[in-house]
């Protein structure tokens, strides 16, 4: 008993460790990135290639003062943040990183990780209505309904992986897949010539989900100032921050491990962490390429593609699967 | 804690946009009557920068006044102090020499390119890109650079002088500029590339904030606004000043009157900016920068002079009343921002409020030559 306590705190520990680490240094790679995209040096002042800035960074968002509108209502305002940094890294908890590396390995991690991802819409929620301001009140309305309206797609892709594997385990969904690139469920097999599309269509709405640019309707600075964070400081500003790329490296993760088979090798040599950890670190470069690169759309042209294009094609993917799975 | 809001169906609230809201590029303020995301009405107010520039033109001798004029637009400042001089020069009766005309017609056109590229680099973060506005800068760093050597500032020049130029170009200017020209060239096949062919951009912009050539007659509109709209109108061609008339160059006009118009118009100004420079330069005589016969205070004789120019948003007049002293008895300024920006009231409304500030971008608008 003692030491299954033990063994939680310890997965608690390493998962709270590794998402905040990710989060800090996701920023300072996406600070990087962008200055290399835009041909400017970026932060290369404090320590070597600037990488002592998330810390400083850190140290300054807790030592500022935590400044509640007035009129806000102030238990939602409080709790919005922790609920936007809460889930996400609870959701680490089941991921595997390697067939060894696994928090907890759950029968239904899938729909663990989905269930909790659904919970950051209400932290945006929260943290709009909570803050008595019509700009963040707008946003976040906005960002529930782009979150709302692109669940649907993701879980209807992620539904027609679980046909084919026959399984809501995460182990067993990238268990499945090992053996070479050739057996990822991106490549087309027998199950579903659609699958790289399914792939583009997952990648789409983690991107959407995640609330990233060119769906960066829940921020849109230009438009909404700040969003639904324009009243957050200090530290309440930095868990929505944190929690944004901590919500990234969940999405890079689990389009690993449905598509590009989590911890195997592409060539069926030396399985492991490394080539799970370099595969969501080339998705999340892939994130803020994009990020950088393109201009943001707007709130009824990102509805349309979700309910005009994304979920009847992933629809009619999910049926062609459940067809040839049939047939084969 | 103050009572919930609660909102009867239909009814509409006031969002205000401004006097410090990243999109309004300045201190603008934008009241809307919303329902939702839709703008019911919207009402611009203005007034946060007004440093009563006219009355200081009454006050001021005309040539003390020149520095006034560049900070109105501080992107294109060039353009208006041309303007001022040479209502003054046409007023007075100053023999301009070939040379100074030519370097100015180079200069204000390598300000309008900076104040292009700026609007194009600041109009796609409107729209939520950030990379293009650091191309943009870049380009236009080697413009400010150039405008710097020559007249020691880099943005509110004051390099006219009524009868010529402070201070002549010297061959590193020349060489410069004509190093720029084929570097320019090249970017703006990258911006076509980058941003112009970008479908999320295409999606954005096309059949966004139509206005139609009455609307732009209306409400006095010029510069890419009315060219947009397919009114064919430059004050380079319809009214040519200074040595306009000598260079080849086209007015790009577009007929759809949609945001994308607008954008198309400036980009190919851009390109037609470029061979004004680049005929410019090749054009450039030789002879002094300044007139020989000029008067040292300058009075104007009795009467009304009036000098439209075009600068990069538009057409600029001055007005001036003179009653034979120093300064002028009256000074009237028509700022092109001023009259695009009163289009935004009537074209945004039933718009969202995405679309009104992507479309308030296009209309390339400067705060303190608004309010003056």
């Amino acid at each position: 008993m003692s030491l299954t306590v033990l063994n939680v705190l310890v997965a608690v520990v390493i998962a709270i460790g590794f998402a905040a680490l990710n989060a800090a240094y996701l920023v300072w790679a996406e600070r990087r990135g962008a200055a290399r995209i835009q041909r400017r040096p970026g932060p290369n002042i404090n320590g070597p290639f600037g990488l002592l800035q998330p810390p400083l960074d850190g140290i300054k968002l807790m030592t500022k003062q935590i400044m509640i509108p007035g009129g806000a209502d102030k238990i939602l305002f409080m709790v919005a943040p922790v609920l936007a940094m809460a889930p996400a890294i609870l959701s680490f908890v089941t991921i595997p990183f390697s067939d060894t590396i696994v928090a907890h390995n759950m029968d239904i991690g899938l729909l663990m990780i989905f269930a909790f991802a659904s919970m950051g819409a209400l932290a945006v929620l929260f943290a709009g209505w909570g803050s008595r301001n019509k700009y963040s009140v707008m946003a976040s309305v906005r960002a529930v309904s782009q979150n709302v309206s692109y669940e649907i797609p993701m879980l209807i892709t992620a539904i027609t992986v679980v046909m084919i594997t026959g399984s809501m385990d995460l182990k067993t969904i990238t268990a499945a897949q090992t053996g070479g690139f050739w057996n990822w469920n991106i490549f087309p097999s027998l199950h579903s010539p659609l699958m790289p599309l399914s792939f583009i269509l997952f990648f789409i709405c983690s991107l959407a989900e995640t609330n990233r640019a060119p769906f960066d309707l829940g921020e849109a600075e230009s438009e909404l100032v700040a969003g639904f964070h324009t009243e957050y400081g200090s530290m309440g500003f930095g868990l929505f921050f944190m929690g944004e790329y901590a919500n990234i490296v969940i999405g890079a993760s689990l389009t690993t491990i449905l598509f590009l088979g989590g911890w195997d090798c592409p060539f069926g040599l030396f399985p492991g962490v490394w080539w799970f950890l370099l595969k969501i670190y080339l998705l999340i470069a892939t994130f803020i390429w994009i990020r950088w690169t393109f201009p943001r759309t707007t709130i009824y042209g990102l509805l349309n593609l979700s309910w005009k294009i994304l979920i009847p094609l992933s629809l009619f993917n999910l049926l062609l699967t459940a067809g040839l799975l049939k047939v084969f | 804690m103050s009572a919930p809001i609660q909102l009867q169906p239909g009814e509409t609230f006031i969002l205000n946009v401004g006097p410090q809201h990243p999109a309004t590029h300045g201190v603008l303020r934008v009241k809307m009557e919303m329902d939702g995301e839709y703008i019911v009405k919207a009402e611009t107010v203005l007034g946060y920068v007004h440093r009563m520039h006219e009355k200081m033109g009454e006050n001021r001798t005309y040539a003390q006044y020149l520095p006034n004029l560049s900070r109105l637009d501080y992107l294109g400042a060039l353009g208006y102090t041309h303007g001022h001089v040479l209502v003054i020069e046409r007023a007075a009766g100053i023999e301009v020499p070939e040379r100074a005309e030519y370097i100015r017609a180079i200069t204000v056109e390598l300000n309008r390119l900076a104040s292009h590229l700026f609007w194009f680099g600041c109009y796609v973060m409107d729209l939520g890109g950030f990379s293009p506005l650091m191309y943009a800068l870049e380009d236009r760093e080697y413009i400010l650079d150039m405008l710097e050597a020559v007249t020691g500032a880099r943005l509110t020049y004051c390099y006219y002088r009524f009868g010529g130029l402070y201070n002549d170009v010297d061959d590193d200017f020349i060489e410069a500029a004509k190093r720029f020209i084929p570097r320019m060239r090249k970017s703006l096949k990258k911006y076509a590339a980058l941003v112009t062919g970008n479908i999320i951009f295409q999606k954005r912009l096309e059949g966004m904030g139509p206005i139609s050539a009455e609307m732009c007659r209306k409400y006095g509109a010029t510069g890419a606004v009315a060219r947009g709209s397919g009114i064919n109108f430059d004050v380079r061609k319809n009214e040519p000043y200074s040595v306009y008339p000598e260079f080849d160059f086209d007015i790009p006009v577009y007929h759809e009157g949609d945001s994308m118009a607008r954008y198309k118009v400036r980009m190919d100004e851009m390109e037609q900016s470029l061979r004004i420079i680049e005929q410019g330069l090749a054009k450039l005589p030789g002879g002094p920068i300044m007139a020989e016969k000029k008067p040292k205070n300058i009075k104007l004789p009795v009467g009304d002079f009036y000098q439209a120019v075009e600068t990069a948003r538009g057409s600029f007049g001055i007005r001036i009343v003179s009653d034979g002293d120093k300064n002028a008895y009256r000074l009237k300024l028509r700022s092109p921002t001023y009259s695009n920006m009163h289009l935004f009231d009537e074209a945004c409304e039933g718009m969202m409020i995405m679309d009104a500030l992507a479309f308030m971008g296009s209309l390339d608008l400067v705060i303190p030559e608004i309010d003056r």
